[in-house]
């Protein structure tokens, strides 16, 4: 049916759409561009003329951007090895029959509806407190000193806030694959002899690996730019400083938006470099 | 080696009770068929005797040894399921070789028994390949091939064509009783098609909600049905079956005459009826009449088989006359009467 006429007609009118969002992404990536070629202070002088690349050499010899590199890819890491590790487990144990296995479903995807910034307040303020937090008050049931979690292991700790914001995402993903394990295929490999584990490892694990594949390259760009939970916790303090969060500061703690942007075109390589790798490791998963 | 022995096996599924006290034995080397409507607990009973589902009482002995509580895995029996069941993310030689490795037997007999495999199920092309790249019938053999490695001491089969077309069907039927023939091995075979059991079996087992309607060699099943739902179920066409006043006059309740045993003429005959549908198939016309004034039940309708063609139409009248000799009785309660 797509004549000449209507194929043109179908253009015309996705093209307001295609136009608008084309925009969004590209307004805002050309002026990040043009402003990290320039010497940009907005409180000091505004804009100071174009320095080429200045802003380049000066982000990566600055003291703070390694650190920051490292601990980007440590929250990242951590989060990823923790939710699909438990993500796999809680999929296995909500797939088996049980009682009240709605509700219990509803609940665990719970903790994904909380916003960042929430959960994270909860996190600082209930449990993690050295003075009135649950788990200052644990310890001290069993005699030992509160730790105070955010100064003394800030980065698990935020390793830990995140995990638990992005466990339900990796669950339902996994769930899904899980049901859709053809129950037949265990129970062959039952009468094969292979016991549970080996029937885990041989078929469950093999049946995940294009789900945990998506989980991986999904939460991976998420993670890159989780930003609320340290804002909010320790405010960049305590080698929390990830790469997003060093951008932050450069552009409006330092007032330095030349700076923040070189930063901005480092992480989108950054973010890029972590995609390929991706992709090689786990993307021939997706052609199968 | 192979023999299966059910003593007093009963399943429920929480109250409702699928398979009532039931008592059953295969011999070593039968082929044993278990056949019946969907729903009937044939499935269910293949699932007990492999271990795939516990049973609610009863034992049941696999050569002579209580196996009422060993795992699956130790039975030593082999299943083929409807699905196939294969593993995807392995080769045709790894799907093969996984109860091997399970069972630890070295590389070189795993070899030797998968190209033996191979060899005798036509798959020695397919090694590597994934079961994704298989046909239906590739796959069939694949999932044999999977079950023969580990030199069961008996094969069950789930459904195992019904996934397959009609003309691959025959030709896996045939390849099925071929491998029984040479393995001599103890095989139970499950399936709703009164045809696979009537030309695979050694042993018929006819089943309906779970109860065991009649045990026998086809033949058996075909000229002495035990009651009225055995003798509807075997046999194709159907058998008829008819109630009333031509029943009466046999002193029964109901009698049953196969569409095979009736003689047609177009002039002269006991029953008189109208043709329906004749559908002819070359060797042989099944004729559909209607209007023979007999209690056929819903429907009224008396099925006829003649050897070759016949030239009758729609409409015409037509003439039957049952082979008194090969008449089924049955009485009141469906049982029948000699």
């Amino acid at each position: 049916m797509a004549t000449q006429h209507s194929r043109s007609a179908a253009r015309i009118m996705m093209a307001p759409a295609v136009i608008l969002l084309l925009g969004w992404m590209l307004v805002p990536l050309i002026m990040t561009l043009l402003f990290s070629f320039k010497k940009y202070l907005p409180m000091r002088g505004g804009d100071l003329g174009w320095v080429g690349f200045e802003n380049y050499v000066r982000f990566v010899s600055s003291s703070a951007f390694w650190p920051s590199v490292s601990a980007t890819l440590i929250v990242v890491g951590g989060v990823l090895a923790i939710t699909i590790f438990f993500g796999v487990l809680l999929a296995i144990l909500l797939n088996q029959p049980m009682w009240g296995q709605g509700v219990v479903r509803i609940l665990v995807i719970a903790p994904f509806f909380v916003m960042p910034t929430v959960s994270a307040l909860v996190w600082k303020n209930m449990f993690m407190d050295p003075t009135n937090g649950l788990f200052a008050h644990l310890w001290r049931f069993f005699g030992a000193d509160p730790v105070s979690w955010l100064s003394e292991a800030s980065l698990p700790s935020i390793v830990l806030i995140v995990s638990w914001q992005w466990l339900p995402f990796a669950t339902l993903i996994l769930l899904t694959a899980i049901q859709s394990l053809d129950s037949e295929q265990l129970e062959a490999a039952e009468m094969d002899g292979a016991p549970p584990l080996k029937r885990f490892a041989y078929i469950t694990l093999p049946h995940l690996s294009r789900a945990i594949t998506i989980v991986l390259l999904i939460q991976t760009i998420f993670l890159l730019a989780i930003f609320a939970e340290i804002f909010v916790t320790t405010g960049g303090a305590f080698g929390t400083r990830t790469l997003t969060y060093l951008i932050f500061q450069r552009v409006l703690e330092s007032q330095n938006v030349g700076l923040g942007s070189a930063g901005g075109v480092y992480a989108i390589i950054l973010a890029n470099i972590v995609a390929i790798f991706l992709m090689r490791i786990v993307g021939k998963n997706l052609d199968a | 080696m192979g023999q299966i022995k059910l003593n007093q096996v009963t399943k429920s599924f929480g109250e409702v009770q699928v398979i009532p006290p039931l008592d059953l034995t295969i011999e070593d080397g039968e082929f044993t068929v278990f056949v019946g409507p969907s729903g009937c607990g044939k499935s269910t009973l293949l699932r007990l005797i492999a271990g795939l589902e516990d049973i609610t009482s009863g034992h049941i002995d696999i050569d002579g040894m209580d196996a009422t509580n060993v795992p699956p895995a130790k039975r030593g029996l082999a299943m083929v399921f409807q699905s196939y069941a294969l593993y995807p993310h392995m080769s045709v030689r790894k799907n093969i070789a996984f109860p091997m490795k399970m069972a630890g037997i070295d590389e070189a007999e795993q070899k030797r028994r998968i190209e033996a495999a191979a060899k005798a199920l036509n798959l020695t092309d397919y090694l590597d390949r994934r079961p994704g790249q298989l046909s239906g019938g590739q796959r069939q053999r694949v999932a044999i091939g999977r079950a023969i490695v580990r030199e069961p001491s008996a094969f069950l089969f789930d459904e195992p064509l019904s996934n397959l077309d009609a003309a691959l069907r025959v030709g896996m039927r045939l390849e099925i009783s071929e491998l029984h023939k040479r393995l001599a091995t103890t095989m139970i075979y499950v399936t709703h098609d009164q045809v696979e059991a009537m030309t695979m079996a050694d042993k018929i087992v006819v089943l309906r909600a779970g109860f065991i309607e009649q045990v026998g060699s086809p033949l058996d099943l075909y000229h002495n049905p035990r009651n009225e739902s055995v003798a509807g179920f075997i046999g194709s066409p159907k058998m008829n079956l008819i109630k009333g006043a031509e029943a009466q006059k046999h002193g029964v309740a109901t009698i049953g005459i196969r569409p095979e045993h009736t003689d047609v003429s177009m002039s002269e005959g006991l029953w008189k009826g109208t043709v329906g549908v004749a559908e002819h198939l070359g060797s042989d016309t099944f004729i559909h009449v209607h209007n023979t004034g007999l209690d056929t039940g819903p429907g009224d309708m008396v099925t006829v088989r003649i050897t070759g063609d016949i030239q009758a139409k729609h409409g015409d009248e037509i003439y039957l006359t049952p082979q008194l000799d090969k008449l089924h009785k049955f009485d009141a309660q469906g049982l029948r009467v000699d």
